[in-house]
């Protein structure tokens, strides 16, 4: 019962909520917006308002943003890759009969609870250390000589990180696609006569493209802006500044605020690129 | 579905399953056990796994000599703080576009998530800026809106999803049975609300407390919450592992706790009801 | 107490007129029954009465007072509703007491009613499980125990059974008949299924696209369809419809006969075809015969067991006095011919 009258208290009720988030959206972009035009160092109490698309310009052209490209794109792709490979592996282990089913999953999925300071940390010290980490006594346990993980690979030592952290939430989301697969489906495949690895082909991946497809536009969402793992283990050194990092810095770190702008717009429209494939996903699904 | 599993294939996949669950929890193991060694145990060589002289003297070294219980308080302040400052703008909103839905309700909802997409770093500096202008950086207030603000599209949709799923029916039942506007909020929609309401508090917590762009930029001393502090807990070379364990142990486990309870609704919350 | 009045009541959603203005009496201790195919405007139509939806147009009066503008609570009805619409979080007993404490009655009334109404639906056992421990059709009593403690002026159904199983459904079907004799109140109740229709009501309200086609009882319906569409909605299985030269041998555009008026003879007969499908139930032998008269198979009801199979060939003569005559417009002709 639809009636006038609720119709307009309802506005009233959504008004607060949209207008902080309007606030929050729109007037640091504005501002962000304005200063990518101007030449502003305040380091160097620089300030011209209008510069035209030449912060752009430079910060386009900079060998510094196409290497920021690059490596952002590695580390996503690579983190993916992980976590939707071992995603839906555990997913469909996860589903199988076993004992202490509850317990297991309790065990996957805790690194996602854990904050991205402390398993950078962790990692960083505990694991990947060469003099004392867990990984050198490892390879020298087998004989080999320790491997000196953050420098030498220290994009890959990212990945892995932040693929510890995202590969709970990936499994948490297919397991629930894959619970939803109806067992009479698989057992029509199966009078069929499609053998294991088929049924997993035409069935079973069919039935998860959909999430699949929900947990990397999710995950690229957030993964774009990782930022802590590389401020604690890196700090941007060694060919692991990404587009976020990079703006990070120009911004904060060599104050200069019109450059850093025009990156954090040139990021922005990035991620809504994403976002746009991600919205109309959840919005067809808002229909039903 | 019914089907009799033969006992060997149930023990292989246990075997296997609880290998692997074992393997992806193992630096928590890990972190927790080191807690518990002395500093020179703890980088020992070869590692020390389960028989060493277990100490809680790390654990009271973190909390008598560091910043920790301070850290600790705002890690709690700003996560409730934010969340529950989100919750009473959010229930509402929710509330309204789940029971009077109207033609640009799904146009609202959407717009509010694309928020959540924003790159923070596309509004960063206009954020320090504007922190510095009401002399509010490294303030708990700010970080308080601030992650109140980025949860909120979250906040709002797990709401809305929960509260969709009431059915309308049973409210038209209340009113069949005599009940008023007030009494139907209070002995009907309230009780039903409320597990809702209570699943969106949890992850909203979580993610909050995790949060480690804005809390660790906005902040120096004064408000830094626990990701900051772990964050600054530059140990030299191997000193300091026992102690470092022990801080990430305490910085964890209250959340992880919180995050087992939630697992169900993290689902719900981090795809926008994209997966059920 | 029950009477409902409905005067040239009218319901649109937005430009789209759903009920178009009707008029309809419901006597004090009726069994009415609203049938009709999905869309109809059935179910608009017990909400109107219930007050769940505002009426564009026209009057609603309960025992002769105006109930236009009065809130649901107010009427004095009661509802069951397709889903049950129990309250999840209250357990049964809380859920059968709550209308009673929204009247604000006393506790020991309430109590005492809880009682009564729990042993008259073999509730007792499970007065303090919440309704997700219930199977369907102790959801389904649970729902019809909360409509009857208010002792309302009506009780209205909506489509109670049909998320029942079809066992479940004739025993529902037959207690809520049970229900409606010891109560003696008025129940309105809104169903497709014309076999529920024709069991339990005293007067059935055909509708079709928000119109009223025909009110009577349950024979008068069966023996007098007032047009085609009531004459195919109303008996199982539906009656056959001939038309052309068939029809205006009998000066009818439209003749209608009912499977069970068609007697199976042995050489002659007015229709010959061969048997296409033959359900034999033991009790009946249901035929569906392929004749030229009529493109879709005609169906044959025979008593007890015929031994005719597929394909056999089929001599079949309708009783004179019962076969309906429609006119062009699809209406029933005042006499036999």
């Amino acid at each position: 019962m639809a009636t006038e009258h609720s119709k307009s208290s309802a506005r009233f009720m959504i008004a607060p909520a949209v207008f902080v988030l309007l606030v929050w959206m729109l007037v640091p972009l504005c501002m962000t917006l304005y200063f990518s035009f101007a030449d502003y160092r305040p380091m160097r109490n620089t300030f011209d308002a209008w510069i035209g698309f030449s912060n752009y310009a430079s910060f386009l052209t900079s060998s510094s943003f196409l290497s920021s490209v690059m490596v952002t794109l590695q580390m996503v792709a690579g983190i993916l890759l992980i976590t939707i490979g071992g995603g839906v592996a555990l997913a469909l282990l996860l589903d199988q009969p076993m004992f202490g089913q509850g317990i297991v999953r309790i065990l996957v999925i805790a690194p996602f609870f854990v904050m991205p300071t402390v398993s950078a940390l962790v990692w960083k010290n505990m694991f990947f250390n060469v003099d004392n980490g867990l990984f050198s006594y490892l390879w020298k346990f087998f004989g080999a000589q320790p491997y000196d993980f953050l420098s030498q690979s220290p994009l890959l030592s990212i990945v892995v990180i932040v693929a510890w952290q995202w590969l709970p939430f990936a499994t948490l989301i297919l397991l629930t696609a894959v619970q939803s697969l109806s067992s009479e489906q698989l057992e029509a495949a199966e009078m069929d006569g499609a053998p294991g690895y088929s049924r997993f082909w035409y069935i079973i991946l069919p039935h998860l493209s959909r999430a699949i497809t929900v947990v990397i536009l999710i995950q690229t969402i957030f993964l774009l802006s990782i930022f802590a793992e590389i401020f604690v283990t890196t700090n941007g050194a060694f060919g692991t500044r990404t587009l976020t990092y990079l703006v990070y810095q120009r911004v904060l770190e060599s104050q200069n605020i019109g450059l850093g702008s025009a990156g954090g717009i040139v990021a922005v429209i990035l991620a809504n690129i994403v976002a746009i494939f991600l919205m109309r996903i959840v919005g067809k699904n808002l229909d039903n | 579905m019914a089907r009799a599993i033969s006992h060997r294939k149930k023990m292989m996949w246990t075997a296997l399953a609880w290998g692997i669950g074992l393997l992806i929890f193992f630096p928590i193991l890990w972190t927790f056990l080191t807690s518990f060694k002395a500093e020179a145990t703890a980088i020992a060589d070869p590692p020390v796994w389960f028989f060493f002289d277990w100490t809680t003297e790390n654990y009271t070294a973190v909390l008598e000599r560091s910043n920790y219980p301070l850290a600790l308080m705002n890690s709690i302040i700003i996560a409730v703080g934010s969340t529950l400052l989100g919750i009473i703008i959010a229930v509402p909103a929710a509330w309204a576009m789940a029971f009077v839905p109207g033609k640009r309700t799904k146009d609202v909802l959407l717009w509010m998530l694309s928020n959540k997409m924003l790159p923070a770093v596309g509004v960063l500096y206009p954020l320090v800026l504007i922190a510095k202008y009401f002399d509010v950086l490294d303030s708990r207030i700010l970080l308080v809106v601030i992650l109140m603000l980025i949860n909120l599209p979250i906040i709002v949709w797990m709401l809305y999803t929960y509260f969709r799923e009431i059915p309308g029916e049973i409210l038209e039942a209340a009113r069949m049975d005599g009940a008023n506007l007030k009494n139907e909020i209070i002995y009907v929609l309230t009780p039903m609300a409320v597990p809702g309401i209570a699943s969106t508090i949890l992850l909203n917590i979580i993610l909050a407390w995790n949060e480690a762009f804005w809390t660790i930029l906005l902040t120096t001393v004064n408000a830094a919450p626990l990701t900051k502090f772990i964050a600054s807990f530059s140990a030299p070379e191997g000193l300091f592992y026992a102690k470092l364990s022990a801080a990430s142990i305490m910085a964890i486990a209250p959340i992880l706790i919180m995050g087992w309870f939630s697992q169900k609704q993290l689902v719900r919350g981090l795809t926008f009801g994209a997966v059920k | 107490m029950g009477r409902i009045t409905l005067d040239k009541v009218q319901k649109k959603f937005g430009e789209v007129e759903v009920i178009p203005p009707l008029d309809l009496t419901i006597e004090d201790g009726e069994f009415v029954v609203f049938v009709g195919p999905s869309g109809c405007g059935k179910s608009t139509l017990l909400r109107l009465i219930a007050g769940l939806e505002d009426v564009t147009g026209g009057e609603i009066r309960i025992d002769g007072k105006p109930a236009t503008d009065l809130p649901p609570a107010k009427r004095g009805l009661a509802m069951v509703f397709q889903s049950y619409a129990l309250y999840p979080h209250m357990s049964v007993r809380k859920n059968i007491a709550f209308p009673m404490k929204m009247a604000g009655m006393d506790q020991a009334e309430q109590e005492r009613r809880i009682t009564k109404a729990a042993d008259a639906l073999n509730l007792t056992d499970y007065l303090d499980r919440r309704p997700g421990q219930l199977s369907g059709g102790q959801r389904q009593r649970v729902a019809i125990g909360r409509a009857i403690v208010r002792e309302p002026a009506a009780f209205l159904f909506d489509e109670p059974l049909s998320n029942l199983d079809a066992a479940l459904r004739v025993g529902m079907r037959m207690e809520i008949s049970e229900l409606h004799k010891t109560l003696a109140t008025t129940m309105v109740y809104v169903t497709h299924d014309q076999v529920e229709a024709m069991t339990m009501a005293d007067k059935i309200v055909v509708l079709r696209a928000g119109h009223i086609e025909q009110v009577g009882s349950p024979l008068e319906l069966y023996k007098a369809p007032r047009n085609t569409f009531v004459a195919g909605f109303i008996g199982s299985p539906k009656m056959n419809l001939l038309t052309g030269a068939t029809a205006a041998k009998h000066n009818a555009s439209t003749i209608g006969i009912r499977p069970e008026h068609l007697d199976v003879v042995s050489e002659g007969g007015t229709f010959t075809g061969r048997v296409g499908v033959a359900e034999h139930l033991g009790s009946d032998t249901f035929f569906h015969v392929h004749i030229p008269e009529m493109t879709e198979p005609m169906t044959v009801r025979a008593g007890g067991e015929v031994g005719l199979r597929h394909g056999d060939t089929i001599h079949l003569e309708p009783r004179a006095e019962h076969i309906h005559r429609f006119d062009d417009k699809g209406l029933r002709f005042a006499c036999h011919a």
